[in-house]
């Protein structure tokens, strides 16, 4: 005992776990949910490898080396699929940040407090709306004989519309109606950054003689650059890996040409099509790009400034 | 005198264009919420007619009466709100006891285990593998299959760390463990007390996740009484856009479409009241959850 408080460096690791030996036993649950839902299922990566037949299990499974994946890089659609997430994630993202970020500078800006709790209130509510209930929300509005966009087109004189049965008009339903949904809430983390710039900066800027306008471009701009390299980063990381449900839920026989996605896609190839190795490969390719993605942009935004990446 | 004038007039123009924006958002984000709740409150008949703009025409419960008898949706909602509840509690819990160790610089290892966990963040197994796993626990079809594989958020866990090194500090853990005081003690009397304001913020993330999701379950679940609301609505909302058959009573064949549209608004807003309702309150906790979550680290 007197030895280990004499020579604090010299302790053993066996005497630096043992003395906290109850922060093992307090992590044990959280540590058993990752291995059994984390890296159990990594084991099943091997089924990519394999033609999985249920009878034989994972592991005794004929091996097929990489037959899965060139069997879906020889599929005509394969590209497209590719091509449609990354264009859709790219979309959104890149209307997504500008448009949040414009919010915030202008709720920012407001003098009254009681109008900019109004406003980020009201604009914040829809986020809470469920992914289901919204896309109901865009069949309703959308509807070709009763949606409210319809009825407008019809006072123009012109014809009704199918806006979901349109193949072309996906992506802009889609991103749109998400910008809808999220912009309030994703201005909430550059409004936090604008309040916390520092007052003396403005103090400075006003001795300078700047208008709004310009103290907007060369304060408040780049005060919150780097919580939005973080924030495109980090929904980079994302862009693979794009929502399940959202697209699943748009998608139809007329649109299905721009609405099929990589999640989609590996969904149905597994549990509607029960080809358990040829969605596990399609999933791995994801996973691999996704990660190049995060990579190369941490990589790029760390040239940048030495701070600006995520790591 | 005109240096003045001229700035006058750029924050004048300034103001007028920050507030017509503000303004545009705020309508545009408003009317369609209004518009489905006086679509919801209408008659049927002027639904169909297009007489609604903004306020209820013709104001009638009959969808909500139709909406509240029915029995999926009924049972959804419970489910649902069993989900939010248990899933809560079993997730905040989870996430604590692994963010507590982690903020611990007493805790050997948590290097080690912060990279196990945050790796989890760029690579996983994949849908397919997570399902043989659910299916070989014998958790398919079950309650649990809803709650347990997606229990923790790695991203909850890196907030709930941050916020138990910047509120929990060394001095009262040092003077605590020298009182004798073990580190299950210290979790029990000293770290569950302090964060009241970190468990609310992860209780409001959990608990709206879980209300808003389908996915699980239609992975996981077969049986129809354990459908939580999200897959109900999908049922009645997207799958059973039923275009008006070739009914030979044309009147009654309208009358049941008015109905069905205006069910489908009353259906909207009943799913989507729980959280709208709670949410005005718990606004600021929400707000700081995302703040600490922006703190790099």
């Amino acid at each position: 005992m007197n030895s280990v408080a004499t020579h604090p460096k010299k302790q053993s690791v066996w005497s630096k776990m043992g003395r906290h030996w109850q922060f093992y036993l307090i992590v044990a649950l959280p540590m058993l949910y990752f291995i059994l839902f984390k890296y159990v299922p990594m084991y099943g990566i091997l089924l990519g490898f394999k033609r999985y037949r249920v009878s034989r299990g994972i592991w005794g499974s004929p091996w097929v080396g990489i037959y899965q994946f060139t069997k879906f890089f020889k599929n005509p659609s394969s590209l497209r699929i590719m091509y449609n997430t990354f264009l859709l994630s790219m979309y959104a993202l890149v209307s997504s940040i500008p448009l949040a970020v414009i919010l915030a500078i202008a709720l920012n800006e407001t003098r009254s407090r009681l109008w900019r709790k109004s406003v980020q209130m009201i604009t914040y509510a829809p986020y809470f709306i469920s992914t289901v209930v919204m896309v109901a929300i865009l069949m309703q509005f959308l509807d070709p004989a009763l949606g409210l966009f319809n009825t407008v087109r019809g006072f123009l004189g012109k014809d009704s519309l199918n806006y979901m049965g349109e193949a072309k008009l996906f992506k802009h339903i889609y991103v749109w109606s998400a910008l809808w949904q999220n912009t309030g809430y994703n201005a909430i983390i550059y409004l936090a950054a604008l309040t916390g710039i520092n007052p003396e900066l403005y103090e400075a800027a006003k001795v300078d003689g700047v208008n709004k306008f310009q103290k907007i471009w060369y304060v408040d701009l780049p005060s919150i650059q780097n919580t939005i390299i973080i924030m495109f980063i980090m929904n980079m990381g994302f862009v693979m890996s794009l929502g399940f449900e959202k697209a699943f839920l748009m998608q139809n026989p007329l649109n299905l040409e721009s609405a099929e996605i990589m999640s989609t896609y590996v969904y149905k190839m597994g549990l509607i099509n029960s080809d358990f190795s040829y969605s596990t490969a399609i999933d791995m390719i994801n996973s691999v790009i996704n990660i190049i993605l995060i990579l190369t942009f941490n990589k790029v935004a760390k040239l940048r400034s030495k701070d600006g990446g995520l790591w | 005198m005109h240096y003045k004038q001229r700035e006058l007039w750029e924050d004048r123009l300034f103001s007028l264009m920050v507030n017509t924006f503000l303004t545009v958002s705020l309508l545009l984000v408003l009317y369609p919420l209004l518009y489905i709740i006086s679509c919801s409150f209408s008659n049927p008949q002027a639904v169909i007619a297009k007489k609604v703009w903004l306020f209820p025409v013709q104001f009638d419960l009959i969808s909500y009466k139709a909406v509240f008898t029915n029995k999926q949706i009924v049972s959804g909602y419970l489910n649902s709100l069993y989900y939010m509840v248990v899933g809560t509690v079993v997730s905040v819990l989870l996430t604590v006891l692994l963010a507590y160790p982690l903020s611990r610089k007493e805790f050997y290892g948590r290097s080690l285990v912060t990279k196990l966990i945050l790796f989890t963040m760029l690579f996983s197994g994949g849908t397919i593998p997570l399902y043989l796993v659910v299916r070989n626990l014998g958790l398919y079809d079950s309650r649990w299959s809803i709650i347990l594989p997606n229990a923790i958020t790695v991203w909850n866990v890196i907030i709930t760390r941050t916020f138990f090194q910047e509120n929990i500090s060394d001095e009262l853990y040092e003077a605590a463990t020298i009182d004798g005081c073990s580190d299950i003690r210290f979790l029990i009397s000293f770290v569950f007390p302090l964060s009241g304001a970190i468990i609310a913020v992860l209780g409001l993330f959990y608990a709206v996740g879980q209300w808003n999701k389908y996915f699980d379950a239609l992975l996981y679940l077969q049986n129809q009484a354990l459908y939580p609301l999200q897959i109900v609505l999908r049922n009645i909302l997207i799958i059973n856009r039923n275009t008006p058959s070739m009914t030979v009573d044309v009147e009654a064949a309208i009358r049941a479409q008015g109905l069905s549209e205006t069910i489908r608004y009353a259906v909207i807003v009943v799913a989507s009241v729980p959280l709208l309702l709670i949410y005005p309150f718990v606004q600021k906790f929400f707000v700081k959850g995302v703040m600490i979550g922006s703190v790099k680290g």
